[in-house]
């Protein structure tokens, strides 16, 4: 057998990636993430409902039942140890016709059957007592008190980071062209390298159907689905505590009212099929459907205060469950397929499980020096004023605000390019310190994030992306 | 201990430096004015168009040159200022804290506040324009300083949303500058900006104005491809068969200003909902005591000239307040406003201890032809000028006198009002 380039290669650094990698650096095996986008958490991680799911609404016994509830259950000690953003605020299922009470019981029951806790059915004016902004129509309804939200930009960035100070090695804008099985492994081609590697793990979102299928002739389908949101100023972020779900019924899977950890108000998403993989366009159809839906869960949102639309793709496999582990057909290859919602909730779970899968096949020891914390850029706008002051003595960049309405400073961005796997792209530290993302979106504050940019990656300022390679701000001086 | 300061003004634009220059004038030396922006003058410095001062100077300046001369007197008082300077907070007790690279976090407490912090501009995503979210999408004003200050150019191609003033300057820049300004679609029957913008920098250049149009398509998944437009019937809602595909690596927004108020909020001043400005009596003080303000934080205004003159009143008015010669209250009167008027500034009027002359600014809610501008003391109608035209893109005013009121002692409302 001759020598591998790598010992496992994971392709896709979106949240399943990113968390499988993290897994895996604990172990003396040589790693490397490949992701066509620019920047990890690029594709369906960066647009969804950033919630951490209780864990009721899978089918009892599926593969998606037991993730959800052992990410749940992983999220909080992780968001210690690698310092994101995570809320246990509760989830709450709204029933709005006493028809439905059997299918709120029914899901309660099923929520004990995947074996969650903190599950309670309440009265409708209980509920509003809770929620005061919920419909009047609601009859009941279910609180999930291990219901969360989370930054799912940062729990990405930071399973991300965390992996590559561990030796994790992470290549952007490289594309996989094709895999052949090669004697003791594969060699995967891509836009940009060959690369040799003994494991592949297929973390690749709405396109894992095209990677799994090139080394299976157990082919697998993959739909993207679509849902479209529309985030709201922080000033209406207090509407609703808990994220507000509506019970399955004659209006669809509906659509969630939510906080988000960052103190906007969330609603969405819709869902469409569409074709094409690459689909993130929203509709005026499709984001009239979120108003008019969401407002029947809690009245007048105020959607006069929308500061974004979004529309995220949801990879949805025919079987309609998560496909986790070692294709049958194809040895020493690993599928984490199909991680449509509860994915972000299962993903920390299904990084553990198929990191310690493919350590036990490769005789894998765990490295002694193994760091699983990650210290994250400050927030420097929720610390105290004491503890701001101190930080500004420490680093005066800190005091300089370059985006106002999230009051970033330069300190941050500055931060978000020069740590590991820092920052290429106004995305990039969007996505790493929320400049940009408040309600004037960028306006003020792109001029000079596009000269931090320039300034510290040594490029001039009509090279600066607000993403991948051609969605350069400026056309020249 | 906090270190004292008698007015601290936020913001260095020509509301904050008219304001500053004002208090000076009458008698209070112990003023700052907070930057965030690390030159004084706002957005002026990146207006370096012509129009600005006609009435202040009786000359026709660029933003720059009307901002320099403010900065100049501003200089020659020795008035201090901090720049790259932001205010994170103001609390009731008028307690003002910053953040800077030099002074780090510092708090400080005012006698007065004088809010004078501008105006944003409405993104994309308040407009629910569907589509992918490109590079190439800019609202005017950032294209504006991305062209102005930092030398950038922003496109090639251009469709404009929206006839803000800020978007028919950035037609004829971009114009100068080489680009090829496609259109510019306004959801509107009407145009928000000035008529002499219209003119000058759409109808000289040859740029349609397409009213009652608005996006709807916005293609491509990188950068901005092209831009489909249509219009829109009485409801705003796309006519079908009325698509139009322009080619366009660009798509400028200039769909309205919104004040900047979060500050104001946070100190429990009153909001006016319709201006997103916060309410203030005649002496431009908010509803929290010792609070002024003026300029674009208070209401959108049209002209930068009108911008000084307010800030010169709420300047004034709070080094009064800090030198103890405000007056104790007298017979307060509220202004009322009605049939295609939309707001008033002030709102109140304090008809025992107000100026000789009060103006009252306000716009008008469409378009109306052959109108008159009507005030009634209560019922009884006390002025009514003639208007030609009336557009929402100019400020109107009325003048109200102290002396006035001599026959109208116990009137208990001002009502401003158009009629045809």
């Amino acid at each position: 057998m001759s020598i591998m380039d790598q010992d496992v290669v994971i392709i896709g650094a979106g949240v399943v990636g990113a968390a499988i990698a993290r897994e895996i650096s604990r172990y003396d095996l040589k790693v490397c993430v490949i992701e066509k986008e620019e920047d990890v958490c690029s594709g369906t991680s960066k647009a969804n409902s950033a919630i951490v799911h209780a864990g009721f609404d899978a089918k009892p016994g599926s593969v998606k039942a037991k993730y959800n509830l052992e990410g749940n259950l992983m999220m909080g000690q992780l968001s210690k140890d690698l310092d994101f953003e995570f809320k246990q605020n509760g989830s709450m299922v709204l029933c709005f016709d006493e028809a439905d009470r059997p299918a709120l019981d029914e899901l309660y029951q099923r929520g004990l059957d995947n074996g969650v806790q903190g599950l309670e059915i309440i009265t409708g004016d209980e509920a509003r007592k809770i929620e005061p902004n919920i419909s009047d129509e609601v009859v009941a309804a279910m609180i999930a008190r291990t219901g969360g939200i989370v930054c799912p930009f940062g729990l990405t960035i930071a399973l991300a980071e965390n992996a590559a100070d561990n030796g994790v090695s992470f290549k952007f804008n490289t594309e996989v062209q094709n895999i052949v099985k090669i004697d003791g492994g594969y060699k995967v081609a891509t836009n940009n390298e060959e690369i040799t590697t003994k494991y592949i793990v297929n973390a690749a979102g709405v396109y894992a159907d095209v990677i799994h299928n090139m080394v299976s002739s157990q082919k697998i389908h993959i739909t993207p689905r679509k849902g479209d949101y529309m985030l709201m100023d922080k000033e209406v972020g207090g509407l609703v505590s808990h994220t507000i779900f509506q019970l399955p019924g004659k209006y669809g899977k509906g659509i969630l009212v939510t906080p988000t950890v960052h103190g906007n108000l969330l609603a969405g998403p819709t869902a469409v099929d569409v074709d094409d993989k690459e689909c993130t366009a929203t509709t005026a159809e499709e984001l009239a459907d979120v108003s008019m839906k969401a407002n029947k869960s809690v009245k007048n949102v105020p959607f006069r205060q929308t500061i974004t639309s979004f529309s995220g793709l949801r990879a949805h496999e025919d079987g309609d469950d998560f496909i986790i582990g070692e294709c049958s057909d194809a040895e020493g290859f690993f599928d984490a397929a199909g991680i449509e919602s509860p994915g972000l909730t299962s993903a920390p779970a299904i990084g553990a499980e198929l990191a310690k899968e493919i350590a036990e096949k490769a005789g894998a020891q765990e490295k002694s020096d193994w760091n699983g914390y990650r210290k994250g850029i400050p927030h420097v706008s929720q610390l105290s004023f004491e503890e701001r002051a101190e930080l500004i003595k420490q680093n005066p960049a800190y005091g300089t605000i370059i985006c106002r309405c999230e009051e970033i400073s330069e300190g941050e961005i500055v931060d978000a390019i020069n740590r590991t796997l820092g920052a290429k792209s106004m995305d990039g530290i969007k996505r790493r310190t929320r400049a940009g993302m408040g309600r004037c979106q960028a306006g003020f504050c792109t001029p000079r994030t596009i000269e931090i940019l320039a300034r510290e990656l040594g490029i001039k300022p009509d090279e600066v992306c607000k993403n991948r390679p051609g969605s350069e701000l400026i056309v020249g001086d | 201990m906090n270190k004292k300061v008698q007015i601290v003004i936020i913001g260095g634009g020509p509301a904050g430096l008219a304001a500053a220059l004002a208090a000076k004038k009458n008698g209070v030396n112990d003023i700052l004015i907070l930057e965030r922006d690390n030159i004084l003058g706002g957005i002026l410095n990146q207006c370096i168009h012509n129009g600005f001062g006609l009435h202040t100077f009786k000359e026709e300046l660029t933003g720059p040159e009307y901002a320099g001369r403010y900065i100049d007197m501003v200089l020659e008082e020795k008035i201090p200022y901090k720049l790259d300077t932001m205010v994170i907070d103001i609390n009731k007790d008028k307690e003002v804290t910053y953040i800077n690279k030099e002074d780090g976090l510092q708090t400080i407490q005012a006698e007065a506040v004088i809010l004078a912090m501008g105006c944003r501009e409405r993104p994309r995503g308040a407009l629910n324009i569907p589509g992918y979210r490109p590079a190439g999408i800019y609202t005017a004003g950032t294209a504006q300083r991305l062209m102005n200050i930092e030398g950038h150019m922003v496109g090639r191609k251009v469709v404009i949303l929206g006839s803000g003033d800020i978007g028919l300057i950035m037609a004829r820049r971009m114009t100068l500058e080489g680009a090829k300004v496609e259109v510019v679609a306004e959801l509107m029957p009407y145009s928000g900006g000035l008529k002499r913008n219209i003119v000058q920098c759409l109808d000289d250049y040859g740029i349609p104005l397409k009213l009652s149009h608005t996006v709807i398509g916005i293609e491509g998944k990188d950068h901005v491809e092209g831009i489909t437009i249509a219009e829109v019937d009485a409801n705003r809602k796309p006519i079908p068969g009325t698509e139009e595909h322009y080619e366009a690596d660009t798509l400028l927004l200039s769909c309205g200003l919104i004040p900047e108020n979060e500050l104001t909020k946070g100190i429990g001043a009153g909001m006016n909902p319709v201006t997103n400005g916060p309410l203030v009596n005649d002496k431009l003080e908010t509803d929290a005591d010792g609070v002024f303000a003026c300029g674009n934080v208070l209401h959108v205004h049209d002209l930068v000239d009108y911008v000084s003159e307010e800030a010169t009143l709420a300047g004034a008015n709070a080094a009064a307040y800090v030198l103890g010669g405000a007056g104790k209250e007298g017979r307060r009167v509220k202004i009322t406003c009605d049939n295609g008027v939309r707001y008033t500034v002030p709102q109140t009027l304090d008809i025992t201890n107000m100026n000789d002359k009060v103006v009252v600014r306000f716009r008008v809610a469409d378009v109306y032809k052959d109108r008159s501008i009507c005030v009634y003391y209560d019922d009884e109608k006390v002025s009514s000028v003639k208007k030609r035209v009336l557009a929402p893109g100019e400020m109107e005013q009325v003048i109200l006198k102290k002396e006035s009121f001599d026959k109208y002692p116990d009137v208990t409302n001002i009502r401003i009002c158009t009629e045809e």
